[in-house]
């Protein structure tokens, strides 16, 4: 299951669509959204996430299927949310079932690294002082500019 | 050809705008995208070069050739999860 969705992650639901009675093994990762301070003392309140929807689903495809060519996987869902997400609340998930716990781990850590640096799906901070900056790994001085 | 560039985050902030159309020679590439796009919105100029493009939904290269009526992205530095 591949799913973009503005609405809150429901953990048990993503589970359950990759139970089954092949897999001994059932690896859940949760990204959830941090509350940081930067440098100034701003602190984040929310992560507001944007994504190019089209080819985000169709990226997310791709990587399972790599995924799948690399290890024997039982079933495999990934879930990341859009829009605005308080800090503790759940932007990505990523289940991933196998016949043993080895490919189970190593699959679903391979999946989240590779959704992290291809998928084209971005977040801005939201500061607790009201301004907001994307984060774009890379391009530091880019995200300090301001809107005029 | 017209070619529409679609942008996203950093660049649709620094651009102003969502969507933006240039005017380019046929068989022209994504390489000679980056080029016009420096001209046609100078403000996104400084971050031109970390900008990745996709056509059709697919990551290209600078080599891609760009096709009429087939969307561009401009595509930032990816911070999903």
């Amino acid at each position: 299951m591949i799913q973009l969705t503005n609405q809150a992650i429901d953990p048990t639901e993503v589970l359950r669509t990759v139970q089954s009675p092949a897999a001994g093994a059932v690896v859940l990762f949760l990204g959830t959204v941090r509350a940081d301070e930067d440098s100034d003392g701003r602190k984040t309140i929310a992560l507001d996430y944007e994504c190019y929807p089209e080819m985000a689903a169709q990226e997310i495809q791709r990587l399972e299927q790599e995924a799948r060519n690399q290890w024997r996987l039982s079933g495999c869902a990934i879930v990341h949310r859009w829009g605005r997400l308080d800090v503790g609340q759940i932007s990505v998930a990523v289940a991933v079932s196998a016949a043993h716990r080895q490919a189970a781990f190593a699959a679903a850590e391979w999946l989240i690294d590779r959704i992290k640096a291809v998928v084209p799906i971005w977040k801005q901070a939201c500061f607790d002082d009201g301004s907001r900056q994307w984060i774009h790994p890379g391009l530091n001085a880019a995200s300090e500019l301001q809107d005029p | 050809m017209r070619v529409r560039v679609r942008f996203f985050a950093v660049a649709k902030q620094l651009a102003g705008l969502e969507r933006l159309e240039l005017e380019l020679p046929e068989g022209s590439t994504i390489a000679q995208l980056r080029q016009q796009l420096a001209a046609a919105a100078p403000r996104l100029r400084a971050v031109l070069p970390q900008m990745s493009f996709a056509l059709a939904a697919q990551y290209a290269t600078e080599q891609t050739p760009v096709v009429p009526d087939v969307e561009v992205a401009c595509i930032p530095p990816v911070s999903g999860g």
